[in-house]
């Protein structure tokens, strides 16, 4: 999960990492209202979880609270990447000496956050680090011994930063670094953290994308979820504890496990289809999680043949075939099914399947066949 | 001769009594498996199936019954716990099935195992099965048969998939191995093909990766440097599009980096054979066979 930048921000300044300090609305005249308060120039930037907002005409400078009021009444509805614009931050506008990068990230390979900083800030970082990567220095913190003063020197030190900032600058990285622990974060990021006319530190933008699986211990981050930002059957799905995913395709398909999804989405493609979604029922799904499934599936008015492949370990194919008979009951039948269940209790599945009308498939090649033909109505 | 479990594992269930551990440990009773001990805090001192003992602690579990291998049903928020008790205990080997463990959580799980003897299989895996000797975890059983072909996977039902094919093709397995999809687990495919390449019964070895992280990047240098043995390998994920999470949290391309087409290449360049599609797998492994 995603937080918006005016989220993010409020989370670093409870960090100690100075941040503008701005507020947010939702309609020109308390954008007005809030550049009366601030007093003089103020930036108006729009709310939405996407990249590339500023080159989207997403950020504006403005001067007046009158142009404050205009500015915003440009921005708030505009659509930048899908995403309809219901929110601006309004901050006081900075005098910007130098713009340098900070961020918090999970790596993988090495198990440890890393923190990561570049002198090259207010640009696409995976751009920075694919073009020039000797202009990114990198400091992983053991788990047990969190973010270090030394860390954060090294870090200074590689981007040239200013001697007398270096304290601020240790503040704030252990401040990052804390805020990346405190939010079960998987990246938190400062782009750009500038050095003002004041020659002082301050995070002009900021960024944290939340663990999804830490929510249930962060619920004032759960709370921030921003239902608008996310596709409706994607949403609804979430509800359900599904892991959908929608795609462009003809083949809607619902299978367990994200393994066995992915390679079912990989064989419909060689065998001349186009997958619709990705979905897995995750493991031990019962009936009512299955029938929900479905619904969503069917919601997308592409679909025109439904892959239903389960190999039963910690799922049962008997609770998949009682799921899938109930949501047969409540859905017209618009379109063919091609069922294949092996594995934990397989014969009471296909048993309980069998006075239903459905394609059935043994292997999965056979199945991704069989949604392929049924797909262009050559099967039924 | 197997890897990691078979006739001396003598096995311990977190979560005895939860729904899944116990419709999952009446399976693996079923199948064969010693299990000597079930671990749910609060119902120490009952029984389970009738002559299962259960403990509050595992270090009690671990001095009553001398368990050794232990495998986790508890729910996500309190499996990091319960990782860390068993490895306390100096259970051995420690497998978790639990899906949807906070990543950070694992990351200190991870720092604080390396300091011990404890290995890790999973989290967000199927545990791992030795045909004829024991299933740790949820494998269906009836799928496997003994053989000489050893598993290893980064995902469950996709493992089960593959094995199903070589079974009804009379190709049997050594063991098989669910590392999990998490972005940090305890066990790597690289750890893996090590044991499989000193096993003296595994001829050959199925790798099935999937997109997201340079697991399969480290097992290709492995196999193009020291591996003996052949290798079969498929990667899923070619159709997913970048930056979204594939249900396992440790799926997805980001930055550009963990693509399934770099996967394939690597695999590839290292020798491996990599199918295009599961039902492939069974093909190539019967062409490798004597």
């Amino acid at each position: 999960m995603n937080l918006h930048e005016y989220q993010s921000k409020r989370v670093f300044a409870r960090y100690g990492i100075p941040v503008p300090s701005g507020e947010v609305a939702t309609t020109p005249s308390e954008v007005r209202d809030i550049a009366v308060r601030l007093g003089g120039p103020v930036v108006v930037k729009s709310q939405v979880l996407v990249g590339g907002r500023g080159k989207a005409g997403g950020i504006k400078l403005a001067r007046t609270p009158d142009e404050a009021e205009q500015r915003a009444d440009e921005i708030l509805g505009m659509k930048i990447k899908g995403l309809t614009v219901k929110k601006v931050l309004v901050d006081p506008a900075a005098d910007i000496r130098k713009e340098i990068y900070l961020g918090a990230v999970l790596d993988r390979a090495s198990r440890r956050i890393v923190l990561m900083a570049s002198s090259e800030g207010g640009v696409d970082i995976e751009e920075v680090a694919a073009q020039t990567p000797e202009k990114i220095v990198k400091v992983a913190a053991h788990p047990f011994l969190g973010l270090r003063p030394h860390h954060a020197r090294i870090l200074a030190d590689g981007i040239g930063l200013p001697k007398e900032l270096i304290n601020d600058f240790i503040k704030i990285s252990q401040g990052l670094y804390q805020a990346f622990v405190s939010t079960d974060a998987s990246l938190a990021e400062i782009n750009p953290l500038v050095i003002t006319g004041e020659n002082k530190l301050l995070a002009l933008d900021g960024k944290i994308s939340v663990d999804d699986n830490a929510l249930f211990r962060h619920p004032e981050l759960a709370e921030m979820r921003d239902p608008d930002e996310e596709d409706a059957s994607e949403r609804e799905a979430h509800r359900y504890g599904l892991s959908y995913i929608h795609l462009d395709g003809e083949i809607g398909c619902m299978v367990n496990g994200a393994g066995l999804a992915m390679a079912t989405m990989d064989i419909v493609k060689l065998y001349g289809g186009e997958p619709a979604n990705f979905l897995d029922i995750g493991g031990g799904a019962q009936s009512d999680k299955v029938a929900a499934a479905l619904r969503i599936i069917l919601s997308d008015s592409r679909v025109k043949a439904v892959l239903i492949n389960i190999f039963g370990g910690i799922t049962r194919c008997d609770e998949v075939a009682r799921g899938v008979l109930e949501a047969i009951g409540t859905l017209d039948g618009r379109v063919p099914f091609v069922v294949r269940l092996v594995g934990t209790n397989e014969e009471e599945g296909r048993q309980i399947l069998a006075e239903a009308n459905l394609i059935t498939a043994t292997s999965l090649a056979d199945a991704a066949q069989k949604a392929v033909a049924a797909a262009k109505g050559e099967l039924q | 001769m197997s890897i990691l479990v078979g006739k001396e594992t003598r096995l311990l269930v977190q979560g005895i009594t939860g729904r899944e551990g116990a419709f999952h440990t009446k399976q693996m009773i079923d199948y064969g498996t010693q299990v000597v001990a079930g671990v749910t805090p609060g119902k120490g001192g009952e029984w389970a199936f009738g002559n299962i003992p259960i403990f509050d602690t595992v270090s009690e579990a671990v001095h009553a019954t001398g368990a050794n291998t232990s495998v986790i049903f508890v729910p996500a928020r309190f499996a990091a716990d319960a990782i860390i008790e068993a490895a306390e205990a100096s259970i051995e080997l420690v497998v978790c099935i639990t899906e949807g463990i906070p990543v950070l959580d694992m990351v200190q799980v991870r720092a604080y195992l390396d300091t011990t003897h404890t290995r890790l299989i999973g989290p967000n895996c199927p545990g791992l099965i030795t045909p004829g000797e024991a299933k740790v975890g949820i494998i269906p059983g009836h799928i496997m048969t003994r053989g000489n072909v050893g598993v290893v996977s980064r995902s469950g039902t996709l493992t089960y998939e593959v094995v199903y094919a070589l079974t009804q093709r009379g190709i049997g397995q050594t063991t098989a191995v669910g590392i999990g999809g998490d972005p940090i687990n305890g066990t790597s495919f690289l750890d893996v093909l090590q044991m499989f390449e000193e096993d003296p019964e595994t001829e050959q070895v199925i790798l099935i990766g999937e997109i997201g992280g340079t697991d399969e990047q480290k097992a290709a240098e492995y196999i193009a440097s020291r591996m003996s043995k052949p290798v079969t390998a498929f990667i899923a994920g070619q159709t997913a599009p970048p930056g979204r999470r594939m249900g396992h949290a440790g799926a997805i391309i980001s930055g550009g980096e963990g693509t399934a087409a770099e996967k394939i290449a690597a695999l590839t360049r290292a020798g491996a054979k990599v199918a295009r599609h599961p039902d492939e797998i069974a093909d190539l492994v019967a062409s490798h066979l004597r």
